[in-house]
């Protein structure tokens, strides 16, 4: 365990730009990203995710922003276990009837000020879901939503674009109903 | 001893339904079948109805033989498989509820997937009557359906005696999509579109067993590239996830170093994905007749240089873990799944091989191209955490030494091949990272599909992770659980 600790004090992180196109961008998003949040938000935003019946696959790469590659956290971004410690409910999936209710709750357990961002194709209509029976067919269905994040799941390069937008949008956002009243 | 063959000859056999037989059988039949099963003669593969009529899937696993049974229940019943043999108790409730199917003398009469939401005339919440225990000083722990970390929705009720779990109880269903009812009548691209949804992280296995069943049917066999191809992405996808797994399972013994080491890995894994085949989850790639898509320019090269940089490095992280006694203690000898049970439920995957079920469909009942491939199908009997996790170990290791084969031997020519137009009944088993996924279609006469049951490896998983969380303590159920790493959604489909 040593070796392993030793090597990662020595060895350079992987979250450092390396050459190919896609990780220079993602660095730049990355410093962005840092950016906003230390303007907006202090350097806090916790998130509180919520899967409304998704296949997991959107949750897969938003596990992925915690790995070396994205490491979310270093921009003062974390995912919490309680939403009555979030700013923001990100939801997946295209909202089974089944978890309209636990996903309304989770939202009313929030403080305010709150924001809500839908991650995922099925969450902004339902996507290929649309029309069951089972299936209320999008997050602004039951909770007001702020921002959508496309993508079937979308790649965590994605994701942090779309929290970066969300950053950017939250100091113009005051008259925002779910906003209002904190 | 009879075969399956034999109980084939005993009902009145489907045309066209490929490649294993289905026969229509009578209720003695029926009830002679369930007896077999019971014993352990044969293993129950799955059980799904529609709207007069349940079928169950069975598997000789001597043999490696594979078939269908079916009975017309015209008036809505039939004598019920759980009653005799509990793991189609799960099985029975589901199809009760998506096809008001009463199965006669099931135990256990409460709706499953069915939380009396689905009308709009009746939002109320239904009240559910969870098993009760009763003893002094037993109270109970409700968790889900929202969970503290980033996971699927699901619930679990813990009875407890002080720290230690007497009883779990699970409660499914919050991810039901009614995915087989959007399939029905539905062309096959977008059928396997859906089939490539029913669980995220095994989205290779599930278009690759529903393009299987649909070529069944259909009676086409793809081109010989394609079937490479399928190979390459399902053990791409076998590493990304026992390597997220085994990241993840140490996460929850509070031991992150090997979590993020892990993560490095899936992520590697991920992203060569997303380079060969255009999505780091490598989702509607397979199609039925073939694949969507060659691998892009340069993809054999990088893969070899992938798999060479993982077995430099993936030696170290599980040294690490073999070397760490405060590890080891956590998951040594913790949620033991004993072999009799495994193979009662005939749990596939790392669950069932971790309790000294050897089944692996990729072997046993064998598709191309795994018939040309060598490898080794570990299979420990000590049933604990710490044998799930070492037959993930070795199954990444295989994977490894599969995907550089595969490299080797991948032939040329077309990648997919034509679909004609005509009905017929197909079943395909494939081998997914977590298990054996399931897959049955019928064509109709108009090219679209009539009905389609998946199954998700989990159903004959979900109910031993109550029966290892027994007597262990609360704290060790997220251990327990990742250890099995169960899938909600392609359970509640």
């Amino acid at each position: 365990m040593r070796k392993l600790l030793l090597e990662g004090l020595l060895r350079r992180p992987l979250t450092e730009p390396a050459p190919e196109t896609e990780d220079a961008a993602l660095a730049a998003l990355a410093a962005a990203l840092e950016r906003a949040a230390r303007r907006r938000l202090g350097r806090s935003l916790s998130i509180r995710e919520v899967d409304a019946g998704s296949c997991n696959g959107c949750e897969l790469e938003i596990h992925a922003l915690n790995n070396a590659f994205y490491d979310v956290e270093r921009f003062g971004i974390r995912f919490v276990a309680s939403p009555r410690h979030a700013d923001v409910l990100l939801v997946t999936g295209p909202v089974t009837k089944n978890m309209r209710e636990a996903l309304a709750r989770t939202y009313n357990a929030m403080p305010n000020p709150k924001w809500v961002v839908a991650a995922g194709d099925c969450a902004l209509d339902g996507g290929c879901f649309a029309g069951s029976y089972a299936v209320v067919g999008g997050v602004s269905q039951v909770v007001p939503v702020d921002l959508h994040i496309p993508g079937c799941p979308p790649s965590p390069t994605a994701l942090l674009k779309g929290l970066l937008a969300l950053l950017e949008s939250v100091g113009s956002a005051r008259t925002h109903p779910s906003t209002g009243s904190g | 001893m009879p075969g399956l063959s034999d109980l084939m000859l005993e009902g009145s056999r489907v045309q066209g339904h490929r490649p294993a037989p289905r026969a229509v059988v009578d209720p003695a039949v029926w009830n002679f079948t369930v007896g077999k099963i019971a014993e352990g003669h044969w293993t129950l593969l799955g059980l799904w109805g529609e709207a007069a009529a349940v079928h169950m899937a069975l598997l000789d696993e001597d043999a490696g033989e594979t078939a269908v049974v079916s009975l017309d229940c015209p008036d809505g019943r039939y004598p019920s498989v759980a009653q005799r043999h509990p793991p189609a108790l799960r099985l029975e409730r589901a199809a009760r509820d998506l096809f008001g199917l009463t199965p006669r003398g099931l135990p256990d009469m409460r709706p499953w997937l069915d939380h009396g939401r689905w009308a709009e005339s009746d939002p109320a919440s239904q009240p559910y009557d969870f098993l009760p225990a009763e003893g002094e000083g037993l109270h109970q722990v409700a968790v889900g359906p929202v969970h503290a970390g980033i996971i699927e929705p699901g619930h679990f009720r813990f009875t407890v005696s002080g720290e230690t779990v007497v009883r779990l109880e699970q409660r499914f269903g919050y991810a039901h999509k009614g995915v087989e009812s959007l399939m029905a009548g539905a062309a096959l691209t977008q059928a396997a579109r859906l089939a490539g949804r029913v669980s995220g992280d095994s989205t290779v296995a599930y278009a690759f067993a529903f393009a299987r069943a649909a070529e069944a049917a259909l009676g086409v066999e793809p081109p010989e590239r394609a079937q490479w191809l399928r190979a390459l992405m399902a053990e791409l996808e076998r590493l990304a996830n026992h390597f997220g797994d085994f990241g993840a399972v140490r996460n929850d013994a509070a031991f992150p170093l090997l979590h993020a080491h892990a993560a490095v890995l899936r992520e590697r894994v991920l992203r060569a994905a997303d380079a060969c085949f255009g999505h780091r989850f490598m989702r509607d790639r397979i199609v039925p007749g073939g694949v969507a898509s060659d691998m892009a320019a340069g993809s054999t090269d990088m893969l070899h240089g992938l798999v060479a940089d993982l077995r430099q490095r993936f030696p170290k992280l599980v040294e690490l873990y073999d070397k760490t006694a405060s590890l080891q203690d956590r998951t040594v000898g913790t949620g033991i799944v004993k072999p009799p049970l495994a193979r009662q439920y005939g749990a596939g995957g790392f669950v069932g091989r971790a309790s000294g079920r050897p089944f692996d469909a990729r072997r046993t009942v064998g598709y191309p191209p795994y018939d040309a491939l060598r490898f080794d199908v570990p299979v420990l009997d000590r049933g604990d955490v710490d044998a799930r996790v070492w037959i993930r170990i070795r199954e990444a290791e295989q994977s490894m030494s599969l995907v550089e084969q595969i490299l080797r031997g991948m032939p040329g020519g077309p990648i997919a091949a034509d679909l004609p137009s005509r009905a017929g009944e197909g079943m395909a088993l494939v081998e997914g990272f977590r298990g054996d996924v399931l897959a049955w279609i019928r064509i109709g006469g108009d090219g679209k599909v009539a009905r389609c049951h998946l199954r998700d490896p989990s159903w004959f998983q979900w109910p031993l992770v109550e029966a290892a969380v027994e007597g262990n303590i609360v704290a060790d159920f997220p251990l327990c659980n990742k250890s099995f790493n169960c899938s909600y959604s392609g359970h509640d489909l």
